[in-house]
């Protein structure tokens, strides 16, 4: 029972991953592509870390697999917001595209340029 | 259970192919970056999968090094393209 649970839970994780990659090949567009690659970062490593912690039934490993979840879960939407930030200001993407530019709002005029200095 | 573990790696595979595609095509930077990064996530998918078939532990610290460097890599390359535009 619990072995089914735990294959079932990776097969949906890995599953994920397809799905993703499939989103990540068919889907035009930069943000797009950024909003279904960072699905199986999440949700696909939980499934498979639960069935992995499923199998393995040790406390040491079921604690790695939980540093592992709670490390993505704090670094993912960083390196994705990231990402995006850089690509907006890199005119990766297609400004005219978008429905809501709350960035451009914010850096006023609407004009494309590079963040000024710092860092 | 090792029928789960092996479609599993299968899958992965497929999708870590198909997402190498779109790495190849482009066309921007940005897009390469970001199916890069993908390919990292299943390889620490595809890590905790094999340390299920195999009931061994040790690739779970493989596992953190892999999700730790992934990131670094993928914020080192965010502020690379946000510099020399993508």
């Amino acid at each position: 029972m619990r072995d089914l649970v735990a294959g079932t839970a990776m097969v949906a994780g890995a599953s994920l991953a397809v799905v993703a990659a499939v989103g990540v090949l068919r889907f035009g567009g930069f943000f797009a592509r950024l909003h279904a690659a960072t699905k199986p970062a999440t949700l696909g490593l939980v499934l498979v870390a639960a069935g992995a912690a499923l199998v393995l039934r040790d406390l040491s490993d079921t604690a790695r697999l939980a540093l592992v979840v709670g490390f993505q879960f704090l670094t993912v939407p960083v390196g994705t917001h990231l990402v995006a930030r850089a690509a907006y200001h890199a005119s990766a993407v297609d400004a005219e595209a978008l429905a809501v530019d709350e960035l451009g709002d914010v850096e006023g005029s609407g004009e494309r340029r590079p963040p000024s200095g710092g860092d | 259970m090792s029928v789960a573990a092996n479609v599993s790696l299968g899958l992965l595979g497929l999708s870590a192919l198909i997402a190498l595609v779109r790495v190849l095509r482009g066309p921007t930077l940005a897009d390469r970056i970001v199916a890069t990064d993908l390919i990292i996530t299943i390889l620490v998918l595809g890590l905790a999968v094999e340390a299920a078939r195999s009931g061994s532990s040790e690739l779970l610290s493989v596992m953190v090094l892999v999700a730790v460097v992934g990131f670094i890599g993928t914020t080192t390359v965010a502020r690379f393209i946000e510099r020399r535009g993508a």
